[in-house]
């Protein structure tokens, strides 16, 4: 009940936000398209093998930072000391955060695939919806990710300087720019312990043999890393500060 | 009379800094000032009140219970200093939300109480954000006032306010008072003083006076001239 309260007031100031709402909507199938120019005049077909990539990079790279900069927001307006300091539980503004923006991602992503299969012709095997899964999952670890960076931000512009560290390694190493069982030894081990390429592998996989066992098992190591994300995030957000 | 806030040797320290060197003292129904210049520990010691403080040692209570415990965590209304609203939501949109983290049962009442009793009828559709500071902080006053708290911790609510405005909430908080509610109210404005019922004088972390205006004025010309005759005495023995 407060989870959804929370979630709702969220997705109330997003809407609020004209510029905002329509970076998070109509951006990513812009980007898609542009990939998918690029590769117009290759031979081959290399925008399906990009592609699933890329739908798997937006969700999580747009959360990651919506999250990170409106939590430090409610951080230092004393917003989060006044929720804290009434009946709402830690896991129910996280969870909220995590409905609103997994809410928010299922329209972008429904509408960046509708543009990729629908006027690019990205050819996906599996079913489409399962797209919209994974790009749930991976936008929920997004938030996960940034509501724990938040805590070591003092402002917004570091929160911003952590997706450099945090998100850029993990776009390097998932397997979009070079296989990842081709990677030295010892990247393809981190590249393995990154949830991201867990994500990318998801949705390539969608594209290519399209053996639904595999996805869903992608989208759990995901999912899984979320749930750690807003575990960790939740031992960040104190009742009490200094 | 009960008291209801009873804070006893609370020490806290802020960034190596004792802020609060280990007071005690006792809050009862009615309305309270906590008066002192900017920084003598007054925002600290509310927020130990409140619970969101981290304490070095020493204890607070309210209504019998350890501050920041879960029972209290609806009958403790709190307004920090900075107006602690959503910018980008309206006044209604901000206390309907709040309202349902509080979980208030008749919600459109309550907003209607919260927003009349802060005189923001004629904004309750405008976005916080376009609202001036004054108008700012008495929507994050309205927020305090919803779920009909027992104590309410209001920390400089009416600084830069109009003095119609002022004299308005002053208003508005005895009325609250009346009905056996703990107002504590701080201000660094001393002229402040003579509208509390009680006053808490504070310098450095520590409560210099404690007792009625008229008490604490004894026969100083006002209240400031009074704290400096503390502070001098203090200075000299």
């Amino acid at each position: 009940m407060r989870t959804l309260a929370v979630a709702g007031r969220v997705l109330t100031q997003i809407r609020r936000d004209h510029r905002t709402l329509a970076m998070l909507l109509v951006l990513p199938c812009l980007l898609i398209t542009l990939l998918w120019w690029m590769f117009a005049d290759l031979p081959g077909a290399a925008f399906d093998r990009f592609g699933p990539g890329l739908l798997a990079l937006f969700p999580f790279i747009v959360m990651f930072l919506v999250t990170s900069v409106t939590t430090l927001r409610e951080r230092s307006s004393g917003t989060l000391e006044r929720l804290l300091s009434m009946p709402l539980g830690k896991l129910d503004f996280l969870l909220g955060y995590a409905v609103a923006f997994g809410a928010i991602a299922a329209v972008q992503s429904a509408l960046a695939v509708a543009v990729s299969v629908g006027l690019l012709g990205l050819d996906v095997n599996g079913p489409v919806w399962l797209l919209g899964v994974v790009a749930i999952v991976d936008a929920v670890l997004g938030t996960a990710l940034g509501l724990f960076v938040s805590a070591f931000a003092a402002t917004e512009f570091q929160a911003v300087q952590f997706m450099p560290l945090v998100v850029v390694p993990q776009i390097l190493l998932c397997g979009l720019f070079v296989a990842r069982d081709s990677l030295p030894r010892v990247l393809e081990v981190i590249s393995g312990v990154l949830p991201l390429s867990y994500a990318v592998d998801a949705m390539q996989e969608l594209v290519g043999t399209a053996d639904e066992a595999v996805v869903w098992g992608d989208v759990g190591v995901v999912l899984g890393f979320a749930l750690a994300g807003l575990a960790l995030g939740a031992a960040t957000l104190r009742r009490r500060t200094e | 009379m009960m008291n209801n806030i009873v804070i006893t040797d609370l020490r806290v320290v802020r960034g190596g800094r004792e802020v609060l060197p280990g007071i005690s003292l006792e809050v009862g129904a009615g309305v309270t000032g906590l008066l002192g210049p900017s920084g003598c520990g007054k925002s600290t010691l509310m927020r130990a009140v409140v619970g969101v403080q981290q304490v070095r040692s020493g204890s607070v209570e309210v209504l019998g219970r350890p501050a920041g415990s879960k029972p209290l965590r609806d009958r403790v209304g709190y307004v920090t200093q900075a107006a602690s609203v959503y910018d980008d939501l309206s006044v209604a949109e901000n206390l309907r939300f709040f309202a349902r983290v509080l979980g208030v049962a008749a919600i459109d009442e309550a907003i209607d109480r919260a927003v009349a009793a802060v005189d923001l009828d004629s904004h309750r559709d405008q976005v916080v954000g376009s609202l001036r500071g004054g108008q700012r902080s008495r929507a994050s006053l309205a927020v305090a006032l919803l779920g009909d708290p027992d104590v309410l911790v209001l920390d400089e609510p009416t600084v830069g306010l109009d003095p119609v405005l002022r004299r308005d909430l002053w208003a508005l908080f005895h009325r609250l008072a009346d009905a056996g509610r703990v107002v504590l109210v701080s201000s660094h404005v001393m002229d402040e003083a003579e509208r509390c019922d009680r006053l808490l004088l504070m310098r450095e972390g520590r409560i210099i006076a404690n007792g009625t205006p008229s008490e604490i004025r004894g026969d100083a010309r006002d209240i400031e001239d009074a704290f400096l005759r503390i502070v001098e005495g203090e200075a000299v023995s």
